[in-house]
């Protein structure tokens, strides 16, 4: 006899989602049978709101596309603009914009391991690495002034230079963070109740994961080596050495390794970013932003984020304001299509669980 | 299954944090130190603010409302408005710090802000926060400004080469140079409020930058038909309460629409650019006497709406003191002819060699026209008052630049005293010197409460002309031909006003000189002469302080009479003029239409 299907709405409002979206589920007993990824409840329509906006108003809102990690937006719109418009950005710039987006993905990956932890129950993990995140915060407020939302990255370099003294605490906060990963072993990867949890749970399947869009840590976790900073290098990533962890298997466990050797990774690549550093300037000024007009022309870029490629596709008609700004995060693909696949046949204690591991992030799916 | 003892046991090593002390701030007992750069609440210093606006407007979440408070009122280069922030709205961009031209906003290292009112998130920085100024932490001083605080210099010729010709001196903006200038200015507007016509600046700025300049020239047109002539000599009060002046060099204004301006190089391309709507004739006729800025303003707009115009010229040519007061090396004859030109294709027409009281009655000009306009300027010189004035080689500055602007020989040899310190002072002895001769300027008073352009001063200086302030002419020497020999003077020491008005020359006693000259030329200022209007007229028009006194539309005591330029208006400038010749449009246009009615 088939067993009663029950509807279970997970969120819009549930701790266990990573933001306001909604999984619609369809469950037999405790397995789910369907699972249909619902969003609309954050709608700020940023794409759309920019094509009203002048080209210096953007670079404020493009941040709050990625709470956790705000800084690949502001990249991507830099990156982008400097492309349409031929713009050179000085050296120095190039360094403090990869020390900030590799300062970002280690502040999101100890979110992540806080969030990870937590929808298994482990809830010491999230008081530790939230709070350990602050230190970065910290270091962000000294920088950019604000300790979430930076608004730091502009087209043509960065918008202050760095603090006095600002290199050596940064190395300390390193030291510290870097001292801190045994703790984290011990109370997360190592502990056997997590690895049961994450072994074997929300496979991907390695053959399919390139068709279905893959990208971040979920793909690697298929072992299969696809980093833009590698593949593509941006700013000065092709100058600074580090490796591109992949673990094999596909599940939980996979992608948590790979995202562990990552932090390490980060740590590695901004201590080089701080010796090689070069003096000087840090911005190549654009124009009046009352009439700054970027030329007619599009360009696509790409950052690798936290949670895999991130891209956006701007155009502009040589006008005051963007034709079109689009985005494309990765959560797009992985908390829709990537998750409404492989929460089918999950145990409905493990939708939270998978979901983190994805790295969804709603404001990424409904720009 | 094997047991993974040690994935069970390691997770209990966490229980070692227990003893450490936790890495939390226990607020309020303990207290976290803000970065220098954190971006907490908006400060603003109310006094260096100028409420240009231009924070309101970067703001992409329409945060920043431009509200009255008390204490500010409007004036010149200050809207009298400030910013007050919806922190409701506010993302703490601080892209209002960055682009304030003034530097007076900044962002305070406020973490936390504890208050029982629930409209305290309505935050008006610097009224609701007056200590904010001990708190700033992110200023616009810090990073690189947003804003491009430096002109883009005017190529001119060079000071020695320009007294060897009547060449013009300002060479004028390419167009690369030109959209560049005009890619500075905020668009805040705050120069519009002081231009006396109140042009739209911004507007046709924005146009230059954006390339298109015909989109300019229209809008220039749309207040001011002399345009061009203003963007050659208009005295320019816009530029010195532009926003970016706190900082930097304001816009060229001046300079972009002279540059829009010239690029319509014929009458017939005005035209075709403006292309301004003509209404039918209304069969009303008005009658203007002087081809001077404000007469020719109002003669053109009148046309446009149907008047049927003509003025009253006395001399051969228009433009009245910009044809004959300006030197050629600032306003090209040229120029004004085309900007003329337009204006009789438009439907003006102009009776030259025609002077009201000689050629022409006053009685008979009424007879003619329903209402009449008097836009005579100042022509009549003031005297120096001292003896050895109506000597031969003693001459009015206003005289002689008009003799030489329509070429007639003046022999001034090869030694001029110029005596004054306002513009046409500066003209005649820049003039001088184009004329090979050797030019010292005696001013009574210090260089700095010179009323002549400070550009204009640095020019002639730099074409070798002397500048004696402090100095009061005492009596002109003549040879036994009554002709100019010397020039006795005094030096004069600044007395302060007990009043706190500006300082007083006072001769000191004996320190006098003499200076050998050719020519003296006074310029000491000018008055009207009416003598040209019936008595019984006159009598009713009311005057002050030698000028008619005029309404808000430039109507006199006498209804059907206005009076525009000089005679109206203390201000003395040709855009003065403009605005005057402006307004009285509408108050004919309201005297003969409503008569109608
Ligand atoms: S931009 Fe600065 S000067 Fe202008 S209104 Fe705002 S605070 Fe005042
Ligand atoms: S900080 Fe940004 S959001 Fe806030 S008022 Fe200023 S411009 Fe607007």
């Amino acid at each position: 006899m088939r067993e009663k299907e029950t509807t279970l709405y997970l969120g819009p409002q549930h701790p266990g989602v990573t933001g306001n979206m909604m999984v619609k589920l369809k469950v037999a007993g405790d397995t789910v049978v369907k699972a249909e990824t619902h969003v609309g409840y954050l709608h700020r329509a940023f794409e759309k709101l920019m094509e009203v906006r002048s080209w210096m108003q953007c670079f404020p809102i493009v941040c709050r596309i990625c709470v956790p990690e705000p800084d690949p937006n502001e990249e991507n719109l830099a990156r982008a603009v400097e492309e349409i418009e031929g713009r050179e950005v000085p050296e120095r710039a190039k360094y403090i914009r990869v020390m900030v987006l590799e300062l970002a993905r280690m502040a999101s990956i100890l979110l992540w391991m806080g969030g990870q932890s937590g929808s298994a129950g482990l809830y010491t993990m999230p008081q530790w690495s939230v709070g350990d995140r602050d230190y970065i915060l910290d270091l962000f407020e000294e920088l950019t002034g604000g300790r979430v939302y930076h608004m730091y990255i502009w087209p043509g370099g960065v918008r202050r230079d760095l603090p006095e003294g600002f290199e050596d605490r940064v190395l300390k906060t390193l030291d510290y963070l870097e001292s801190r990963l045994p703790d984290y072993d011990h109370l997360m990867f190592e502990n056997a109740i997590f690895q049961k949890r994450a072994k074997g749970v929300g496979v991907i399947p390695k053959e399919k994961a390139l068709e279905w869009g893959v990208v971040g840590p979920p793909l690697r976790g298929c072992g299969i080596k696809h980093d833009v900073r590698i593949d593509e290098p941006y700013e000065v990533y092709d100058k600074l050495d580090f490796i591109v962890p992949t673990y094999e298997g596909g599940d939980v466990w996979a992608r948590a390794m790979v995202r562990r050797q990552e932090f390490e990774q980060s740590i590695s690549i901004i201590r080089q970013v701080i010796e090689k550093m070069p003096k000087g300037d840090y911005y190549n000024k654009v124009p009046n932003p009352f009439n700054w007009i970027v030329p007619p022309g599009e360009a696509y870029v790409k950052t690798e984020s936290v949670r895999g490629e991130f891209g956006y596709y701007v155009v502009s008609d040589g006008s005051l304001k963007p034709r079109r700004i689009h985005v494309r995060g990765a959560a797009y693909v992985h908390g829709v299509s990537l998750l409404e696949k492989i929460l089918v046949g999950a145990n409905i204690a493990d939708v939270s669980f998978i979901m983190n591991s994805l790295g969804v992030c709603p404001p990424e799916i409904e720009r | 299954m094997a047991v993974d003892l040690k994935g069970i046991l390691s997770p209990f090593s966490a229980l070692k944090q227990g003893v450490k002390p936790p890495h939390t701030v226990r607020f309020p007992r303990e207290k976290k130190e803000t970065a220098e750069r954190y971006r907490g609440l908006h400060f603003n210093d109310l006094e260096e603010c100028i409420g240009c606006g231009s924070c309101a407007t970067i703001c992409q979440n329409e945060a920043i409302d431009m509200i009255k408070i008390e204490g500010f009122e409007t004036k010149d280069g200050d809207s009298g408005l400030r910013p007050r922030v919806d922190n409701g709205r506010c993302c703490w961009c601080a892209l209002c710090v960055d682009v304030c031209p003034t530097g007076s906003l900044s962002l305070t290292k406020d973490y936390i802000y504890v208050t029982d009112d629930p409209n305290a998130f309505l935050w008006t920085p610097g009224v609701d926060n007056p200590d904010g100024k001990e708190k700033i932490s992110f200023t616009s001083e810090e990073g690189k400004p947003l804003l491009d605080y430096q002109r883009i210099p005017m190529r001119e010729l060079e000071g020695m080469e320009r007294v060897k010709s009547f060449a013009e001196v300002v060479l004028g903006y390419d167009e690369e140079e030109a959209r560049k200038e005009a890619a500075r200015c905020v668009g805040c507007g705050i120069c519009t409020e002081v231009c006396p016509v109140h042009m739209h600046i911004p507007e046709y700025i924005f146009a230059i930058g954006r390339g298109e300049d015909e989109a300019a020239i229209k809008i220039i047109y749309d207040n001011n038909p002399l345009g061009e002539t203003c963007g050659k000599v208009c005295t320019r009060r816009c530029e010195t309460v532009c926003a970016i002046s706190k900082r930097g060099e304001p816009v060229a204004i001046r300079w972009l629409k002279r540059y829009a301006t010239e690029r319509a190089n014929n009458a017939d391309l005005i035209e075709e650019i403006v292309n301004p709507e003509i209404l039918p004739p209304n069969g009303h006729s008005v009658g203007i006497i002087g081809a001077g800025p404000s007469g020719l303003t109002a003669a053109y707009y009148l046309s446009l709406r149907g008047f049927d115009v003509t003025i009253y010229e006395a001399k051969d040519k228009p433009g009245g003191m910009i044809m004959y007061g300006i030197p050629k090396y600032r306003l090209p004859l040229e120029s004004i002819e085309k900007q003329v030109g337009y204006m009789q294709k438009m439907g003006v027409k102009i009776k030259y060699n025609t002077a009201v009281g000689k050629d022409i009655t006053f009685n008979e000009i009424k007879e003619k026209h329903e209402a009449v306009l008097i836009g005579i300027g100042f022509e009549k010189p003031y005297e120096l008052g001292i003896n050895g004035e109506d000597a031969e080689g003693s001459i009015q500055a206003i005289n002689f630049l008009r003799m030489v602007n329509s070429e007639r020989p003046v022999d001034i040899g090869d030694k001029v005293v110029v005596v004054g310190g306002g513009n046409v002072a500066i003209d005649a002895a820049r003039v001088s010197r184009r004329l090979g001769a050797e030019v010292t300027i005696l001013y009574r008073r210090r260089v700095e409460d010179m009323p002549a352009d400070w550009e204009e001063i640095e020019g002639a200086e730099d074409e070798g002309v002397v500048i004696h302030p402090q100095a009061i002419p005492l009596e002109i020497l003549t040879d036994e031909n009554n002709h100019v020999k010397a020039i006795k003077y005094a030096n004069a020491e600044m007395i302060p006003d007990p009043n706190g008005g500006r300082p007083r020359p006072k001769i000191i006693e004996g320190d006098e000189h003499i200076i050998e000259v050719t020519a003296v030329i006074a310029a000491i200022g000018q008055g009207a002469d009416y003598s040209f209007i019936p008595e019984d007229i006159m009598e009713k028009i009311e005057t002050k302080r030698g000028r008619i006194v005029v309404n808000e539309k430039q109507q006199t005591s006498v209804p059907w009479i206005f009076a525009s330029g000089d005679i109206a208006n203390f201000r003395a400038d040709a855009i003065s003029a403009i605005a005057d010749g402006y307004r009285a449009v509408k108050g004919i246009e309201e005297l003969l239409l409503k008569k109608e009615k």
